[in-house]
Parts: structure tokens; C-alpha cells; sequence
């Protein structure tokens, strides 16, 4: 490795083992979405949940605030390979929406206001994993960073944590969402690094 | 792919007082299409590693890529790259990445470029792709926002495109801050005029590709899609 980028040295950042093979940690937040951020009145905001059988739960702005609120304290990990750390988080896990679902789904596939989708399997949005969040840092969440709502699937890249959320569709099949179809990974494990199909 | 590739240092340009273009040649590499980024992996002597993301700034052209960098102040690996990365010395490099902020020259269509600052790299890429079609291809307009003449990246290909003259391929800047004598446009931000022109309208089904610093891309989207331009239609990539 003596020949590759003489002079090179580095920062020597702490590695630890909080930050994933291949990330660098940044105290910013960058930005990344694939076109115009959208504007989301909160009194035409609504959360749909749709079974694989078609069937319908809905929650308005107000009816999402009245269920039971959780506060997350979590690492990010974004495909494009920085990693912040300790981001403060408020909203509704998906846990909460998920009961009294009937469902025997496999998957799911987040859909968002200006036509983003992203997939996952089912599993990873239960058991604590994920939330629908409306706050960071004690503030309403951006419209740059997703707000009014997004989702937040913080153990996944980031992409995976949709931006603008309006719904998440179940099915028994896997849909490939609006990155997985341009080559990125549909699960996106950071800590194995699967950031795009071959990975 | 996810394969990493040796590359070596052929050249280095300047852009700027501080930024510059990097000529590599890469082994095996497959081509591009214009907007793709790569990694770059850089390797100290103890096996340490960084990775970082950049544009490419010219399109396919064999083995050889371009990049250009503008270095970070504390910057991990900008300022190697663009001061210190020797000339003949080898980097490893994956890609091309990316498959939505992409250019494909059989597109018809007339298109818009929006950049902020050294967002131009990846949109440089597009308009000398365009360039490259002569005649047959279709209207390109870039509307390019700089602090001062001396940021302007590119210089002689936009000197070239302000020479020929060809009422099919324009190029402005928008300068924010010192803009050169004699220069039409008032200082100041973008704005909606700038992106409001004839040929690069809704109707007109023109794409955009806006990229930039995250407040400038913000604000060119949000004024093209109150131009009216389809949200699907202004592709973005965003840094910092």
C-alpha cells in the first residue's frame, strides 16, 4: 500500500466502534434529496398506512400528535459516507401505528410527497427500529431535512429514512424503491456496507 | 461495479486560486454517463484510509476522468488532493456512481444547468457532452451563480461558448458579489429572471439540473417549480 497517495496522512479521527467501515463523521447535516423540497401544509398532512388487502388507516396532523410520543437519541449513517452522532429526535414509532394492523406482509414501501419511494422489509420498522418523526433538536423538523414528518430507520443508511413521509404500503412481495432502482441496496445495512446491489 | 480501481495522477489544472482539476487515467475503466460521481480511496503508509465523493467534470473519454476540487479549509483530503497528491502517483477510484442526476445525450429536449459555486463540476460535464453533439444537439442554457470572476471554474469553456455565439448553447453568470466591468447583469442572487427564458420554459419540456451548496440549490428549485417546471423534471444534487 506504500505506492497509494504518498503523503497521505489523514486525521486520525477515533474510530471507536460507533462509526461504520468506510464513514467519516461530520457535526453538520448535510442535505441530499433527488429533486425540489416540497411544501407540506400541516392542515393537509396526513399519514396513510395500506395493507397488502388494500385496507386503509389514516391519521391527520392532529390525530398523529395525540398518539403516544417517544423521544430518540440515535447515530446516522449516510450511503454518501458521512456519520453524525447523538441527533435528538421526537415522533411516533411505527410500532404505535402498527398495532391492531392485521397484517401478514413481508415488506414495505414508504411513500413520500414529491414522489420518492424507498423499501424495506417489514421487520425492520417493528420492535423499536422506527419512527415517524416531526421533530429534531427540540425544533419542528426542516422542510430541507424532511418536516413536516420522515421517517427514521436510523440503523439502515439514511436514504432508507424517507424524506416528506405520506404512507407506507405493505406487500408480500419487495417493491424496489426510487434509489434501489438506480443501484442502490435494498436493505443497506451500514455496518456491511451494503450501499449499492453488488455490495 | 463495486470494484476499486487504480488511477494515477496524469495532470493537475487550476480553476481557481485554490480549486483545481485532476487528470487521472484509471485501469478498466468502463465509461460514463455525464453528472456520475465516483469514491476516491486514499491510503496512508499504515493502511489508514478516507473516502470521499466527487463529480465528474468531463465526460467519457476513454480511460481518463477528470475531477475538480476546491479544498476544504481543515479539509481531510481536499487539500491533499488539490496541493499536496503528487503527479504520477496512484489513488484508487470506484464508479461511476449514481443513476438520477445524469445526462443522456440521445435526450431530446432543451435543458437547463443551475450552479452554485463548484457545483458547476458535474454540469460542466453535461455541457461539453453537448458540445460535443455540434449541431444536432438540443438547447442548453447555463445560468452559473459565483461569488467573483475569480471563482469562475472552467474559464475557457465558457469563453469558448461565449465566443461561438450559437443561439443553442448560452452560458451566464450570475455573479453574487464583484462581477467584472461592463458585466449586463446587476450583483446579486439568483433569481427568478435569471431561469425565467425563452426555450427553457415548462411548455418547452426542458429538464433542469440544479447543483450547488444545500441553501443555493433550495432556493434555485423552489423558483423553478414556481416557474412552473414539473418537480420530477429539476433533478438536484446538493453538498455541505
Amino acid at each position: 500500500m506504500a505506492t497509494l497517495t504518498p503523503g497521505f496522512h489523514g486525521h486520525r479521527r477515533t474510530r471507536g466502534d460507533r462509526l461504520p467501515p468506510g464513514q467519516f463523521r461530520t457535526e453538520d447535516f448535510p442535505v441530499l434529496s433527488a429533486g425540489p423540497t416540497p411544501e407540506v401544509p400541516l392542515d393537509r398532512w396526513e399519514f396513510t398506512l395500506t395493507t397488502e388487502d388494500g385496507e386503509q388507516h389514516r391519521w391527520t396532523w392532529e390525530q398523529f400528535q395525540a398518539l403516544p410520543q417517544q423521544d430518540v437519541t440515535t447515530d446516522l449513517h449516510c450511503v454518501t459516507r458521512w456519520s453524525k452522532f447523538d441527533t435528538r429526535w421526537r415522533g411516533v414509532s411505527l410500532d404505535t401505528l402498527l398495532e391492531g394492523v392485521a397484517t401478514g406482509a413481508r415488506f414495505a414501501l414508504a411513500e413520500c410527497h414529491g414522489g420518492y419511494t424507498t423499501n424495506l422489509p417489514l421487520d425492520d420498522l417493528r420492535g423499536g427500529k422506527a419512527w415517524i418523526a416531526h421533530t429534531y433538536d427540540g425544533e419542528p423538523l426542516a422542510a430541507e431535512h424532511g418536516g413536516p414528518a420522515r421517517l427514521l430507520v436510523p440503523h439502515l443508511y439514511f436514504w432508507k429514512s424517507a424524506k416528506w413521509i405520506s404512507g407506507i404500503t405493505l406487500g408480500r412481495t419487495d417493491r424496489r424503491g426510487f434509489w434501489e432502482q438506480f443501484g442502490y441496496h435494498d436493505y443497506g445495512d451500514p455496518w456491511r456496507e451494503q450501499r449499492t446491489w453488488n455490495d | 461495479m463495486s470494484d476499486w480501481r487504480r488511477a494515477e495522477l496524469r495532470a493537475r489544472t487550476p480553476e481557481s486560486t485554490t480549486a483545481r482539476t485532476l487528470h487521472l487515467t484509471v485501469d478498466g475503466w468502463p465509461g460514463h454517463l455525464p453528472g456520475q460521481h465516483v469514491d476516491v480511496r486514499l491510503t496512508a503508509d499504515d493502511g489508514y484510509r478516507a473516502v470521499r465523493s466527487y463529480s465528474l467534470s468531463a465526460p467519457a473519454d476513454g480511460d481518463r476522468i477528470e475531477i475538480s476540487v476546491q479544498p476544504a479549509p481543515f479539509g481531510e483530503v481536499s487539500p491533499y488532493l488539490a496541493e499536496d497528491f503528487p503527479v504520477g502517483a496512484g489513488i484508487e477510484v470506484k464508479g461511476p456512481l449514481g443513476g438520477w442526476f445524469v445526462w443522456k445525450p440521445e435526450r431530446p429536449g432543451p435543458v437547463l444547468l443551475v450552479a452554485g459555486g463548484s457545483g458547476i463540476a458535474p454540469l460542466a460535464a453535461m455541457l461539453r457532452a453537448r458540445l460535443d453533439l455540434g449541431d444536432a444537439g438540443p438547447p442548453f442554457h447555463l445560468a452559473y451563480s459565483l461569488r467573483d470572476p475569480g471563482q469562475r471554474w472552467f474559464g475557457a469553456l465558457l469563453d469558448g461558448i461565449a465566443e461561438a455565439e450559437d443561439p443553442a448553447v448560452t452560458a451566464a453568470c450570475l455573479y453574487t458579489r464583484t462581477a467584472p466591468p461592463g458585466h449586463p447583469r446587476p450583483v446579486g442572487r439568483i433569481t427568478a429572471a435569471d431561469l425565467d427564458l425563452p426555450g427553457f420554459r415548462p411548455a418547452d419540456g426542458a429538464l433542469a439540473f440544479v447543483c450547488g451548496p444545500t441553501a443555493f440549490v433550495e432556493k434555485a428549485a423552489n423558483l423553478l417549480v414556481h416557474l412552473g417546471h414539473r418537480p420530477d423534471r429539476v433533478r438536484t444534487e446538493r453538498f455541505g
